[in-house]
């Protein structure tokens, strides 16, 4: 439905650029929680992120690095300030233009690794691909191969997705992240829940995607060697960038 | 949107919750199997009351209404006096039908008219030792009765060709019958309301089923009736008329009325009694299909809201990875189609294995029915009202959770 709009747009104002380009900058977001009393979480934040970098947002709990990461991935619209990701304004958009934003140009990767239980791993990979319908469902079946293959989980493909261990299961998500080749793919503590060993095997393919395929990563971690070994570290206190 | 996608998340869905999804559909089949049993049930024992009643009623009858109610003479000279009359009587009216077999005749000649039978009708008493039985004796052509009653299926013992061979023969009513004690070949007396005796004999019995008919009814042949109420060849008192369509009676009664001037009697107001008992039978089928439709229903709102809650870690995945909130909707509410066609579906087939099984089981309502087995009418219009409804529940039960889904805010999820 509203698919074809943004992407149209999003052609004809940025236009693929090289390492270095900013494909996301947020300025002076300012976000409010209500509950149970008025507090301010962020307090004007602005910075950009450039392509085919991988920041790490980090900083003590309840510094507002999450919030802002949601505010960063469009799902949380309740903020002031303004959001611009590849060229395009997604401030004050609809939920459905974003949904729409965020099927083609976002890929996200959560903590408690959240693939869909009943769905075998394949499927859980191929979905957003599905649902952008770029492809046919052979290419998409294709492409969803060589993204198992990039996190080496080609071999489960068949499995159910519940039957996995922690770690495999996060590497199902990541490859579900790049389905649909995303400018910018976003972490709210990736390895968080994962052990040394798969922690590191997260952490370089990571830093392949980055590195190789030019596509930007947004992660907010607790783990210092995971930050130490980005690009750009962006350290948060209180609701503003410190560093 | 796309349908195909949510199709397949719905089918997933459905198929790995197996025993949910089952007795989310075993509500809607409860509801549909026992609408179509009750439909089916009180449509058919309407259909046959109605039938047994219309079946031995004439669509319109056609007598001579006495009444005392005509102006004294004093009050048509004087009407502006006060006037006070004592004990008027009826004038002394003949009770018969001018140029009735005329009449009747003419009417047999009209395109939409089944059958005509005028008849000559009396109360009669039947002696039998010292106790009179009241009764009711129609002299009538017993060949164009049959055509109006088929009165020869319905014939208990005996047969109507006898009548037309036996002068004095009568066929009785098998309960008037079996009160009297008597059966085909005997003889008994019957005495008219002016006194006169006649010695006539049971050539046969019938029964309608209905009780007012079997235990005061008898037929005999029009010569004896006009004989033993002395009444001359062309005397009858009512004409019975059955069309080819019942409804057309409704109309044609009042066109035969303004025609010939006397009183027309159709079979909806002689049945009035009945037809007020179909509306009440057909009231009570709805309310009590709605009460089991939105039973169903509430089962149905209650599995997918629990299937809601369930899966809000799913709904907040999907629509992070760029599925609207219609997406959202859409699995939801083909997950509720589903479970409603082929909860409906499976009412219907139970619906009909029970209204089938009911239809065969053998009921004896005594001589007050004439029946062997429960009455079902099988109606396809039925069943295909039952899909409907089924259906139509299950998209608005399953409607509301499905919004609820498409409103989650996969933020508060997500972040856990």
């Amino acid at each position: 439905m509203q698919i074809n709009k943004p992407k149209n747009i999003t052609e004809s104002i940025a236009p693929p650029s090289g390492a270095g380009g900013a494909v996301l900058s947020a300025s002076n977001i300012n976000k409010y929680f209500y509950e149970p009393d008025k507090f301010q979480v962020l307090k004007n934040i602005s910075f950009e992120a450039n392509r085919g970098e991988f920041l790490a947002l980090v900083g003590k709990s309840g510094c507002g690095k999450s919030t802002l990461l949601y505010i960063l991935s469009t799902m949380d619209t309740d903020y002031e300030g303004s959001l611009v990701m590849q060229g395009e304004r997604l401030t004050g958009r609809t939920q459905d233009q974003l949904a729409a934003f965020r099927n083609e140009h976002l890929g996200f990767v959560f903590q408690f690794h959240f693939l869909l239980p009943e769905f075998t791993v394949l499927q859980n990979v191929m979905l957003p691909a599905l649902k952008l319908g770029k492809y046919s469902n052979k290419e998409i079946e294709e492409r969803a191969y060589q993204k198992l293959k990039l996190v080496d989980m080609q071999d489960h493909a068949l499995k159910q997705s519940a039957k996995l261990s922690g770690g495999q299961q996060q590497r199902v998500a990541i490859a579900r992240a790049l389905i649909n080749d995303p400018t910018i793919i976003m972490g709210d503590e990736p390895t968080g829940n994962l052990d040394k060993k798969n922690s590191e095997v997260v952490f370089e393919i990571f830093k392949q995607i980055a590195h190789e395929n030019n596509q930007t990563i947004i992660a907010v971690t607790h783990d210092p060697d995971f930050a130490k070994g980005s690009d750009r570290i962006i350290e948060m206190s209180d609701g503003q960038i410190i560093n | 949107m796309n349908l195909k996608i949510s199709l397949q998340i719905a089918q997933t869905h459905l198929l790995s919750k197996k025993r949910q999804t089952l007795i989310a559909m075993l509500g809607v089949t409860f509801g549909i199997a026992m609408f179509i049993v009750m439909i089916s049930v009180i449509k058919g024992v309407n259909k046959f009351l109605e039938d047994s009643a219309l079946d031995s009623s004439p669509h319109i009858r056609i007598y001579k209404e006495i009444t005392s109610n005509h102006p004294s003479i004093i009050e048509e000279a004087n009407p502006s006096g006060f006037n006070v009359t004592y004990h008027q009587l009826p004038k002394n009216e003949l009770i018969n039908i001018k140029n009735g077999l005329q009449i009747a005749a003419n009417i047999e000649k009209e395109p939409s008219v089944l059958g005509v039978s005028p008849q000559i009708s009396s109360q009669v008493f039947f002696n039998k030792g010292p106790v009179p039985f009241s009764g009711q004796i129609a002299g009538v052509d017993v060949m164009k009765e049959d055509k109006l009653y088929d009165l020869k299926k319905r014939i208990k013992s005996g047969n109507i060709e006898s009548l037309l061979s036996t002068p004095n023969g009568i066929l009785m009513g098998k309960v008037l019958a079996r009160n009297l004690n008597v059966k085909v070949g005997d003889k008994i007396t019957v005495t008219t309301p002016t006194g006169n005796l006649k010695l006539v004999k049971i050539v046969g019995t019938f029964g309608f089923g209905i009780q007012t008919v079997d235990g005061v009814k008898c037929y005999a042949n029009m010569s004896m009736v006009q004989e033993i109420l002395q009444k001359d060849k062309s005397f009858v008192t009512d004409i019975h008329i059955k069309m080819k369509d019942s409804q057309a009676a409704l109309t044609y009664a009042k066109v035969l009325h303004n025609q010939y001037g006397y009183k027309t009697q159709d079979w909806a107001e002689a049945n009035s009694a009945f037809l007020a008992g179909d509306k009440i039978r057909n009231g009570m089928v709805i309310m009590v299909s709605i009460t089991l439709l939105v039973v169903a229903g509430f089962g149905i709102y209650n599995i997918m809201n629990m299937n809601v809650i369930n899966k809000m870690k799913d709904i907040a995945i999907l629509k992070a990875t760029g599925f609207a909130g219609n997406d959202i909707v859409s699995i939801f509410l083909i997950q509720s189609i589903i479970i409603g066609i082929l909860g409906a579906l499976l009412g219907i087939i139970i619906g009909f294995v029970l209204s089938y099984l009911l239809s065969s089981m053998p009921f004896d309502a005594g001589d007050f029915l004439d029946i062997k087995t429960f009455p079902i009418l099988f109606e396809p219009k039925y069943y295909g009202l039952g899909m409907i409804f089924g259906i139509t529940t299950t998209i608005l039960a399953g409607y509301m959770p499905a919004r609820k889904a498409s409103k989650i805010d996969p933020v508060a999820i997500l972040r856990g």
